[in-house]
């Protein structure tokens, strides 16, 4: 009796071990967004666009013979919990690939971690630049890709031809690199240091009443002035609320963001926002079969899981679209690697292509482990879409270290191996 | 042209030429109308190279076209599509043709419509008409506009827009290639009051090469600097009530909780988060079952979130604070505890992520007082209600049954007993009250800022800053705090930015409680303990 039980015992043990001998018959994608807390407004929808793609790559048939399986975390927009998330994925969940971040705060914050345990992620928002690690793949915007084309809008005589910059962002570090290159940047264009104000807030500021008061006060001291917002996350919804209801028209003072797309439009009645600009490499409002298919897919999935909010009313976004192209991009390398190695990945990651919903066919650089993007400058319309006012006339190469900063000079346009 | 097609008999080579040059008109209803605008003309305006429709415009405006007036407020209200190369009005409440293009309008072409626009009312017979074109214009006076401010200024009979249109007439010779007329232009402009002249003279100062227009300008500057002074004081005093304001809502259910019954209630927070969910939840209601008064639904919020507050306080108080009385510490883990389990509670009701909690209508945009000086109507609302919810509870603190029992119960607890108070029931109705004004302040809370599980969060160090510097105990104290907190943040917040001025009054909060740890406005005597 004693035996027969131990001989069972065995053999359900090795059972359950089978499995883990095997590395299981799924690979596995950590997906590492902020679902609760002040970045949460923008970030949730990441988490739901990579499990669409997951959906769709398994769909298909999933990769080298096996499913993918989606393992969700929330960081809570809370920066060291990032860190913490991202060692649970890799060492506990062995996952292959980590999709997220949406702050420069939090990707630095998970950085050493994938470095360390040289993991892979992909980082789908615009950023500062100033960081090339071979570990990240960024499918966002580098300074040059949205930054430096926006400001050179807003300077040109179809922007507005300012010569004053107010620049106004949430106080960490995009906000202040970015804001460190464009002066650089319109220092390089003539223009001093008395013509810029710069001026943060903390994450989750809701009183705009006294930087909307300022703005008013430094454009009434001279020529055409404009914003340049850098602000993130549910502060956006009070800062145009105030400038909407303070009467700071886009015809006067054109307000130009970097981090405010459909989504975090949403909350906000944008009739008084009218003109107010964003610059991105991705619309909804692009027109396009690619683009109608994207958000056609991306409506269906909405109403079929119940998004709250998109199943009513579906909106795309850029981040949204850049998450699409890097998981479907990092498919195509699992595909052409014949593995999920990161190293290998790497490597087969190098030049792939593939059509963007923005229109273009988007193509990962050989050697930067950026996407080569076109540039769209929109309008806010009044039902909260962007109007195209803009574009670069083909994709453009990124450019991680800004040459507008001087020790910049010679650094190598590939990450240290 | 165009009047042909109005004409009964049209030839088929006439509708030939017709299409051929664009003008589909797509007259919906049979609305004929007068045009004399080119179609041409019209097509160039509407889409096209910035500079090249620009220009387009500018000779449109010159020719003195009836037409133009009625296209671009079709372009600006979107009624106008491209296809092919052509400019078609739609008419309203037709369906565009799918296949068109809408044109592009950018801030620049807004801009230059706007002003043509007005341009074209600055004629008109209507005075109110009159009035708006020229407030509009008075952002766009420049050089080429000239003859047109001199033209109307020539037809305007009334006294207070002529004075308008001389100042428009000023600014556009301050172009002027005669340092006389510029002198002259720069003096006439000295009585004004409106920034944007300010910022047309500074640019003219740069490039001023007489002597005598510079000094001229640069008085005229400075006295319009001088006015405009005023305006940014009110507008940063105005900022700092407000602000004032929400931290004293924010702070007055806590001058109950925490000031009279001495409950550290770290849940406070919390409470306006409910307050706040509850408006959201009796807006969705409105917008499910009444979406046409939906302008009225912070009537229904208001009390629905004083009611969900107040029971969630008062289940607060009877569950747990009640045993807790005379213990600080532990009442302080266990709020905060109850905080935790309130967030998560809408967390799983309602989403980790902010609902959206929409102004109605009559809370959007502002009273521009002054060109510099906008009062945003919610922020006057929140003052306003901050002012009514402060002599609401004073009176009745101070004038009924319910306050005396409570001043008598907070203050001397075993007396208020032996004269028959029942002292537990008082308890629970004063927390009910403190948390029922909270919800009230995380309602109003709704209106400027975002609703989500950690709104409290953010608040509830505030909230207890006011109550703590204005001496625990004091409703008067806690005014003063909240209104002195507000102007101070916001004066510093101008000075040295919105991070900075955070720590500068958390420091300042430390120094105060230093040398009165009772407070600013503490109580004398022995009253305190």
């Amino acid at each position: 009796m004693l035996r027969r039980s131990a001989l069972a015992l065995a053999a359900a043990a090795s059972l359950f071990a089978a499995p883990a001998a095997f590395a299981a018959d799924t690979i596995k994608v950590g997906v590492l967004h902020s679902l609760s807390g002040t970045m949460a407004i923008s970030e949730t929808v990441l988490k739901d666009t990579v499990l669409m793609a997951i959906d769709e790559i398994n769909a298909k048939g999933g990769l080298l013979g096996k499913k993918l399986e989606p393992v969700v975390v929330d960081p809570a927009s809370n920066w060291p919990l990032f860190a913490e998330k991202a060692k649970q994925l890799i060492s506990q969940d062995k996952v292959a690939v980590v999709f997220g971040c949406w702050t420069s705060v939090s990707r630095k914050s998970v950085l050493p971690v994938f470095e360390q345990t040289n993991s892979l992620l992909f980082y789908p928002v615009q950023y500062e630049g100033e960081e090339l690690s071979k570990n990240v793949f960024y499918t966002g915007a580098a300074p040059n890709q949205q930054a430096i084309p926006a400001v050179e809008y807003l300077m040109s005589k179809d922007g507005g031809g300012a010569k004053r910059f107010v620049l106004l962002g949430t106080d960490y570090v995009y906000p202040r690199t970015t804001n460190k290159i464009l002066r650089a940047f319109l220092h390089s264009k003539g223009i001093t240091d008395a013509d810029i104000i710069e001026d943060y807030t903390p994450f989750g500021h809701a009183d705009y009443q006294s930087i909307i008061a300022k703005i008013k006060k430094f454009a009434a001291e001279g020529k055409k002035t404009a914003v340049v917002s850098t602000i993130n996350g549910d502060s956006n919804v009070p800062f145009y609320k105030e400038l909407g209801n303070q009467g700071l028209k886009a015809t006067d003072v054109p307000v130009v963001a970097f981090s405010v797309g459909e989504e975090e439009l949403r909350g906000v009645d944008t009739k008084p926002l009218q003109g107010h600009l964003a610059a991105w490499n991705y619309f909804m409002s692009i027109k396009g079969s690619a683009n109608d298919a994207f958000i056609k897919k991306w409506s269906d999935y909405a109403k079929a899981k119940g998004i709250a909010g998109h199943k009513d009313k579906p909106l795309t976004n850029d981040p949204m679209e850049a998450t699409y192209i890097g998981i479907n991009m990092w498919a195509q390398a699992v595909k052409k690697a014949g593995s999920t190695d990161t190293d290998k990945v790497i490597a087969a990651m190098a030049g792939q292509t593939f059509p963007a919903p923005s229109g273009i066919t988007s193509k990962m650089d050989e050697k930067n482990h950026h996407l080569h993007k076109s540039v769209f400058i929109g309008e806010v319309k009044a039902d909260g879409q962007f109007n195209v006012v803009w574009k670069t006339p083909g994709p453009v190469k990124a450019q991680p270290w800004s040459p507008f900063i001087p020790e910049n000079k010679g650094k190598k346009d590939e990450p240290a191996k | 042209m165009l009047r042909a097609l109005g004409a009964a008999r049209v030839s088929l080579a006439w509708i030939f030429m017709i299409k051929r040059l664009l003008l589909g008109w797509l007259l919906a209803l049979g609305a004929v109308s007068a045009w004399a605008l080119s179609p041409e003309l019209a097509s160039r305006i509407a889409a096209g190279e910035g500079d090249d429709r620009v220009a387009a415009l500018q000779q449109a405006l010159a020719a003195g076209d009836e037409s133009l007036g009625p296209f671009l407020r079709a372009l600006q209200d979107g009624r106008v599509r491209v296809k092919g190369g052509q400019a078609l009005v739609i008419a309203e409440g037709v369906m565009a043709p799918a296949d068109a293009e809408e044109p592009m309008l950018n801030n620049r072409m807004r801009r230059e419509i706007e002003a043509a626009l007005a341009g074209l009312d600055l004629l008109s017979k209507d005075r109110a008409t009159r009035a708006k074109a020229l407030a509009t214009l008075r952002d766009a006076a420049d050089a080429s506009k000239l003859a047109l401010f001199e033209k109307a200024l020539a037809a305007e009979s009334d006294g207070e827009l002529r004075s308008q249109l001389n100042s428009l007439v000023a600014g556009a010779k301050l172009s002027s290639a005669d340092p006389g007329q510029r002198r002259a232009a720069a003096a006439e402009l000295a009585g004004s009051a409106d920034p944007a002249t300010r910022a047309l003279l500074l640019e003219k100062l740069g490039a001023e090469t007489d002597p005598g227009a510079k000094v001229a300008m640069q008085r005229t500057v400075d006295n319009i600097g001088a006015r405009l002074a005023w305006g940014e004081r009110a507008q940063l005093l105005f900022s700092g009530l407000s602000l004032g304001s929400v931290l004293l809502l924010v702070a007055l259910g806590l001058a109950i909780t925490y000031g009279l019954m001495g409950v550290i209630n770290m849940a406070h927070g919390e409470l306006l988060m409910v307050g706040a969910y509850a408006t959201y939840c009796v807006q969705q209601g409105f917008r499910a079952w009444a979406p046409g008064a939906f302008d009225y639904y912070l009537w229904v919020a208001l009390p629905a979130s004083f009611l969900a507050a107040a029971l969630v306080g008062a289940a607060m108080e009877r569950t747990v604070i009640r045993w807790l009385y005379g213990r600080p510490l532990e009442t302080l883990l266990a709020t905060w505890g109850i905080s935790l389990v309130l967030m998560q509670a809408v967390r799983t009701l309602f989403g980790a992520q902010n609902v959206a909690v929409e102004n109605p209508s009559w809370l959007s945009g502002g009273w521009a007082l002054l060109p510099n000086f906008t009062l945003p109507y919610n922020r006057l609302a929140i003052l306003a209600f901050a002012a009514l919810v402060l002599v609401g509870m004073a009176l009745l603190l101070a004038k009924t049954r319910l306050g005396l029992m409570v001043r008598g119960v907070t203050q001397n607890r075993r007396m208020a007993a032996c004269v028959g108070v029942n002292t537990a029931r008082v308890d629970t109705l004063a927390f009910a009250l403190g948390s029922g004004i909270a919800g009230l302040a995380g309602c109003a809370l709704s209106q400027i800022g975002n609703v989500g599980p950690d709104l409290g969060q953010s608040y509830i160090v505030d909230a207890f800053m006011v109550v703590v510097l204005g001496g625990v105990g004091q409703l008067a104290g806690t005014v003063y705090a909240g209104l002195g907190l507000g102007v101070l943040s916001k004066l510093l917040e101008g000075w040295q930015g919105a991070v900075l001025a955070k720590i500068a009054l958390l420091m300042l909060l430390v120094l105060v409680i230093q040398k009165k740890p009772q407070g600013l406005f503490a109580l004398k005597g022995r009253a305190v303990e």
